[in-house]
């Protein structure tokens, strides 16, 4: 029976720093650790909450909605970073979230940059 | 024939295979929704102004659900931690936690769903639109828990309106001229919003059943390979952080603004 054929242990392009995250689990401290992320991702969550109702006098619509996804995207890198390990994860990895950062970034670009072609009346 | 780097991490790489399998997957579906929010953007942005729905959905239960999902997110970190110390039996009790979890969620977005499927937009012979949930309908009437308005732009923005007054009305059928109710064909709105939450909802159910196997039958695999083990579990939470945070943009996007 053949072995698969892999990579030498010599070429390490996308190994990143040696050991890490490799470094021994703690029950406690994780524990600790998620109680912190779930009390920040409450803290998130009453903050879109209080934005979403902040008076429509003195906040407009767009800002509202800038807000809101602003602290959104604070408590998406809470959890992909402490929950995913994100923070502290592999350099393979992060090249591959590079490109889908790449992609994702040209997709939404792309729908913001055809504003002009936008079709009108699109409620029903 | 062994499958190598499934336990132990690739060296050019650092990390195991079923890793990378998980992360180019995630990849993937970050433009798999990607597609539908820039969807979601166009068909926002091309709405004629004070035409675009607000307050349809239950913002109480859009919280409660974006907190049962953030609870079963530390859940299923915590299987993995209890499975990296050698504590067995506290990832069977996170694990389960995950899992029911997961059932309230999904029980709660059925009630959503299931609020949605009983309420009805009636336009009626006399030009009023009769709207609000469906209490009992029978040969020659039907009976809804709602209100009138004269025009259709008044059911749009319900959050600016304070005390809205609802009763129970009997409506005879030979007054009806149109009657639809608040499923996905309703308007674009809730077309986005059912294909929005059912997919996510999709993801919840495939990442349970796969949660569910670990749990149950696939958990033999712990007394013969407990490393292995423990990667399948670290696969999986990757798999239901990421359900997470979809949900972290769908509450705030479909409920908030």
């Amino acid at each position: 029976m053949s072995e698969l054929k892999t990579a030498e242990p010599t070429q390490a392009p996308f190994a990143g720093k040696p050991g890490a995250h490799e470094h021994p689990v703690d029950f406690n401290s994780y524990l600790r650790r998620c109680v912190y992320v779930f009390v920040a991702v409450v803290c998130a969550v009453s903050l879109m909450l209080v934005a979403s109702y902040l008076p429509a006098e003195h906040f407009n619509w767009a800002a509202k909605v800038a807000m809101i996804l602003a602290i959104a995207c604070t408590n998406a890198f809470v959890v992909a970073g402490f929950l995913m390990h994100l923070i502290s994860e592999k350099k393979m990895i992060y090249t591959l979230l590079a490109f889908t950062v790449f992609f994702f970034t040209g997709l939404m670009g792309l729908t913001v940059w055809a504003m002009q072609d936008f079709p009108a009346g699109t409620t029903h | 024939m062994e499958i190598p780097y499934a336990v132990h991490p690739r060296p050019d790489t650092g990390i195991y295979n079923a890793k990378v399998g998980i992360w180019l997957f995630l990849a993937s579906e970050v433009m798999l929704f990607g597609a539908l929010f820039s969807a979601y953007v166009l068909l926002r942005v091309g709405a004629p102004a004070g035409e675009w729905p607000h307050g349809w959905l239950n913002v109480t239960l859009g919280t409660v659900n974006t907190l049962v999902l953030a609870t079963s997110a530390i859940t299923t970190l915590m299987a993995w931690v209890a499975c990296k110390t050698r504590q067995f039996g506290k990832f069977k009790f996170f694990h389960g936690c995950t899992l029911l979890l997961a059932l309230t969620f999904l029980c709660v977005k059925a009630y959503e769903y299931h609020d949605k499927w009983i309420h009805y937009e009636i336009h009626l012979t006399d030009g009023r639109i009769a709207d609000g949930h469906l209490r009992a309908r029978d040969a020659g009437s039907i009976t809804i828990e709602g209100r009138y308005v004269t025009d259709e732009k008044d059911l749009y923005d319900l959050r600016a309106q304070k005390d809205i007054q609802t009763g129970e009305i009997k409506i005879p059928r030979s007054q009806i001229k149109q009657m639809e109710n608040y499923g996905p064909w309703h308007n674009t709105y809730l077309a986005l919003y059912f294909t929005l939450t059912g997919l996510h909802a999709l993801h919840i159910l495939g990442g349970s059943i796969v949660i569910g196997y670990l749990w149950g039958p696939g958990r033999k695999l712990w007394k013969t390979d407990p490393e292995h083990f423990t990667n399948r579990v670290e696969v999986s939470g990757l798999f239901w952080h990421f359900v997470d945070l979809v949900w972290i943009f769908l509450f705030p996007v479909l409920y908030l603004t």
